[in-house]
């Protein structure tokens, strides 16, 4: 087993598009990454990068103390699972597992037992010999993931493979996904959008913005210690509420809003002030109120949306807010309630480079 | 359990007459002409006949003429779809693979689709004239005593040459949009269970371009059997001593050209009974190899 190493990674397209503008990282053996980050901010393309299907225009990767900066995909000792499977449609499904390793002219015995046992691992023995349009999506899924391990890679990569599948599969293939990486420990890197899945499946989640990672941590790490306004509002749901501050050296104010408790912040500068839904209570002495306008019910759960009363977004309009309460909390709709939090829950960051400063 | 009827009218009738009645006048009238006057022989001057039996067939099947055509019309069948197919699938591959300026290319070798067969005849006649051809005279300059007026083997390159050339194009437009169906994440999975390209291309690749290499070899044969009579007509006119007559070519020349009515049309019936038997191989046992 070994770790990827990413030492400045660039990809600069030939119309001059820059896809990925230098990108750290050492990943640890058996360790599980998972790129998070919004559509079109390069995790795709960093992820391809690592598997051979993009070139890399500048830095190196390696895995272990190879540089593969050149090495063909199909030498790198790396498997992947595609978003849309990819699986071979004119082939069985031991067909499709077996493939790569009958081109790495592996013993036929030791095939079949390979394949077999993946098969049996991943609940698909019985649909050896069925054809890939045979299937359901998850079985589908499966083969995918049954074909990765079979070639018992140095690092799998997993391209979205959940995002094809109904909420309630993606759940229970995101445990056995957790659950398979940690028994085979082999060291992956998984890329998604979806904030729910980064959160629990990550052992270090890193996010990534417009072809840079913005941080890079264990999930809970980012979530309480964010150093960026884009990590906050990324990571969390539901979303981070954002208020946009001014300091004038012993408050921060939005309009009516006043926010003392507060010091050290620079004055005169756009601020942006973040409190997390669950951080917020309801007390009678808080420092704000908001109208409740809807109260969504998840059952465990309610969360409470509606404007925060006397302050203003950018625009103008009424700036949102969002509090999670237990499933006993149903204020009544149009009423308002006082809210309050501790100052040292808040973060509060500078608007223009999104730096957070408290 | 009960049917729900719905009252007849006659208008879907109306509106299928069309079709119907070009099926019957264009196709299945002449095919009945066909059956019934290949069972008659008619005098020099077209002026009465008389019921033969299967006479004309005997004398068809069994007639040098007609089974130097039949073999020319196989070899000259095979030759041309495999060859068609061949250098077509080879382009559209290579063109797959072009990044910079691929729309030209492609449409550059999309060009000759536009060209109809005696056109492409014509063409071809004039690159192998003796006197002016290009072809004719680059042939004879690299060392080839080519002669296609004299020698068989060279006025059957010629056609197939030109059958092929004209035929390249249409393979070429089907393969490449097969090409372009197969998902690019399929590629890539090959790309990293498979080193070798080579390898790629027949266990991924041609697998997966079945459903359009069975369809393509069947119009191709059909294209080889009938269509390339333009071509034919337009060169060799199937000289010499009948080496690049095909059996369409032989009915047309038996029959409009040599009067025989009667030969012509057991000839056409027995070649309908050849492509019909030809097309019922093709699915039967073909097809059954392909995966769509």
């Amino acid at each position: 087993m070994s770790g990827v190493h990413l030492k400045s990674v660039r990809k600069t397209y030939p119309n001059g598009a820059e896809a990925i503008r230098g990108v750290d990282m050492d990943i640890q053996s058996g360790e599980m990454i998972v790129f998070v980050g919004p559509s079109g901010c390069g995790k795709s393309t960093l992820l391809r990068m690592v598997a051979g299907l993009e070139s890399i225009s500048g830095g190196d990767i390696s895995i272990g103390d190879r540089v593969i900066n050149d090495v063909s995909p199909s030498e790198r000792d790396v498997a992947m699972v595609f978003q849309n499977y990819a699986l071979y449609p004119h082939m069985s499904v031991r067909g499709n597992m077996s493939y790569g390793l009958k081109n790495r002219k592996m013993d036929k015995a030791e095939i079949d037992k390979r394949v077999n046992d993946a098969a049996k691992m991943l609940k698909i023995d019985a649909f050896l010999e069925r054809q890939p349009n045979q299937l359901s999506g998850g079985q589908r899924q499966r083969v995918a993931m049954g074909r990765a391990i079979v070639r018992n890679p140095q690092v799998f990569l997993f391209d979205e493979p959940l995002s094809n599948l109904d909420a309630k599969l993606r759940v229970q293939m995101r445990i056995e996904i957790k659950r398979l990486q940690r028994r085979m420990n082999v060291t992956s890197i998984y890329v998604t959008h979806d904030q729910t899945e980064a959160m629990t499946l990550a052992d270090r989640l890193a996010v990534i913005n417009d072809g840079l990672v913005e941080q890079m941590g264990a999930p809970m790490e980012l979530y309480n210690d964010p150093k960026t306004l884009f990590v906050a509002s990324f990571i969390g749901a539901p979303q981070i509420n954002l208020i946009p501050v001014k300091f004038d050296g012993t408050t921060l104010s939005n309009g009516a809003l006043q926010l003392a408790g507060f010091s050290g912040l620079p004055e005169n500068t756009d601020l942006v002030l973040g409190i997390r839904p669950d951080v917020l209570r309801v007390s009678g002495d808080g420092q704000f109120e908001m109208r409740v306008d809807l109260v969504e019910q998840h059952g465990g759960e309610n969360l409470v949306y509606g404007a925060l009363l006397g302050a203003t977004n950018n625009e103008g309009d009424d700036l949102e807010v969002c509090l999670k309460g237990d499933k006993e909390m149903l204020p009544d709709l149009d009423g308002t309630l006082r809210l309050g939090f501790d100052s040292s829950t808040a973060f509060v960051f500078r608007k223009d480079t999104g730096e957070r400063l408290i | 359990m009960k049917r729900v009827q719905f009252e007849h009218s006659p208008i879907p009738y109306l509106f299928v007459a069309p079709q119907i009645i070009i099926i019957v006048v264009f196709f299945l009238w002449p095919a009945a002409q066909a059956v019934y006057q290949s069972f008659l022989l008619e005098d020099a001057f077209g002026l009465s006949s008389q019921f033969v039996w299967f006479r004309n067939y005997s004398d068809t099947i069994f007639s040098a003429a007609w089974l130097q055509a039949f073999w020319f019309t196989i070899i000259f069948s095979t030759l041309v779809t495999a060859l068609s197919l061949g250098l077509a699938l080879l382009l559209a591959v290579k063109a797959n693979e072009v990044i910079q300026g691929a729309s030209t290319y492609k449409t550059l070798l999309m060009w000759a689709y536009a060209i109809a067969p005696p056109v492409a005849g014509l063409m071809g006649n004039l690159m192998f004239n003796p006197l002016i051809g290009d072809l004719y005279g680059f042939m004879n300059a690299v060392g080839f005593d080519f002669d296609h007026k004299l020698d068989p083997y060279d006025a059957g390159f010629v056609v197939v040459l030109i059958s092929v050339w004209k035929q390249v194009s249409v393979n070429f437009i089907f393969f490449l949009s097969g090409l372009q169906g197969i998902p690019k994440s399929v590629n890539e999975a090959a790309l990293m269970d498979c080193k070798s390209p080579t390898r790629r291309f027949w266990t991924i690749t041609f697998p997966l371009l079945a459903p359009t290499t069975f369809f393509l070899m069947v119009i191709n044969i059909t294209y080889a059997f009938f269509e390339t009579f333009g071509i034919i007509d337009t060169t060799t006119q199937g000289a010499p001593g009948g080496a690049t007559t095909t059996l369409v070519f032989k009915v047309f020349q038996d029959g409009f050209r040599g009067a025989d009515i009667g030969g012509s049309s057991a000839q056409s019936v027995v070649l309908m009974l050849l492509v019909l038997a030809l097309t019922v191989i093709q699915f039967r046992f073909i097809e059954k190899k392909v995966h769509y």
